[in-house]
């Protein structure tokens, strides 16, 4: 069993971050595992599953030198976690509106109520500073089924917030 | 009846295109028994094809009747199966037995038209929408060494899907 962490880096993004990481990753000996890494607002985000054989002590000796050269925040934990435990999710929601504050609390407190497991989640700012429009993807499980989200979805529009709701029926062939 | 072990990918053998059948002994009669025997012992599985189990021929089969959602032509064995018209294009989820632990987003017409034969030779033509086009289209591609992964798209930033614009 290896044992797993989960590396924390943000920064000013510029070219070549995730190469220099895991070029000093490798040499180390770490094994990658599942990453999330994205530009947010001009800084560059990595939430990467790190395996590796030792302390996060010893393992933040071998991302420092990659981290401070670029002027990255750097965090590291030692998790409890395993690959091949991927949920499927069998919902798709989307919402947009004008951007203004609670709209995100407001989605998400409902569906969750609605029995709304959230498995991916990505937002984004559109629009002009002027007139900002808010965008956000999620994908998830419905453990109470669909309906019930679609009612608490049907309580938005009256908010001035846009959804639409499509299940995922994923074929297995 | 048997169920076949299933290839994995990365073997590359999975990758390879498979050849027309054109003996349709008892041998072969068999051979789609025991393929949809492997099908169904898997979870959810609603197609399959013969170089999944390493027999290098064209058959698959397609039944995504267990679903009643789904619009089908209920339990198709498709032999040297042929597309001959395609309409619409949409994206949907896909996964494997070949691909364990992944699922992925794939684009595949709505609609179809499939020539094929049965499992004693004979030329049926099907119409299949949605959910049973996309499991034919899968499976098909099967037979040309090409698995979903070589279709995938993006799951993110997708364009948002409106049935109905108020005015």
């Amino acid at each position: 069993m290896p044992k797993w962490f989960m590396l924390t880096l943000v920064g000013k993004d510029r070219q070549g971050i995730v190469a220099k990481l895991t070029h000093a990753l490798f040499e180390a000996g770490c094994n990658l595992g599942e990453a999330s890494m994205m530009r947010l607002g001009g800084n560059f985000t990595i939430m990467l599953m790190v395996g590796f054989d030792g302390k996060a002590k010893a393992l933040n000796d071998v991302v420092r030198p990659v981290s401070e050269s670029l002027d990255l925040h750097l965090h590291v934990d030692e998790i409890t976690a395993a690959l091949h435990t991927h949920l499927d999710p069998d919902v798709r929601i989307s919402v947009y509106g004008a951007d203004r504050t609670g709209i995100v609390s407001e989605v998400t407190g409902a569906l969750a109520e609605s029995g709304l497991h959230i498995l991916d989640l990505e937002s984004d700012v559109a629009g002009s500073s002027e007139s900002p429009l808010y965008i956000m993807h999620i994908e998830g499980h419905a453990a109470e089924g669909v309906d019930s989200l679609r009612a608490a979805l049907s309580l938005m529009q009256d908010r001035g917030i846009e959804t639409s709701l499509e299940e995922i029926d994923t074929l297995i062939g | 009846m048997a169920i076949l072990d299933i290839l994995v990918f990365p073997d590359p053998i999975l990758k390879q295109a498979s050849e027309s059948v054109t003996d349709f002994n008892a041998e072969f009669q068999q051979f789609i028994a025991d393929l949809d025997e492997t099908r169904l012992s898997a979870p959810g599985c609603v197609g399959i094809a013969a170089p999944q189990v390493g027999r290098f021929q064209r058959v698959a089969l397609v039944d995504v009747s267990g679903n009643p959602k789904h619009k089908s032509n209920g339990y198709m064995v498709l032999v040297n199966p042929e597309i001959i018209e395609w309409e619409g294009y949409k994206k949907g989820r896909e996964g494997c037995l070949s691909v364990p632990d992944y699922t992925g987003n794939v684009m595949r017409a709505t609609s179809i038209v499939v020539e094929a034969q049965d499992a004693e030779g004979a030329l049926q033509r099907y119409e299949c929408e949605g959910f049973e086009a996309r499991a034919v289209q899968h499976e098909i591609d099967h037979l040309d060494g090409l698995l979903f992964l070589d279709r995938l798209v993006s799951r993110r930033n997708d364009l948002f899907e409106r049935k109905v614009y108020k005015k």
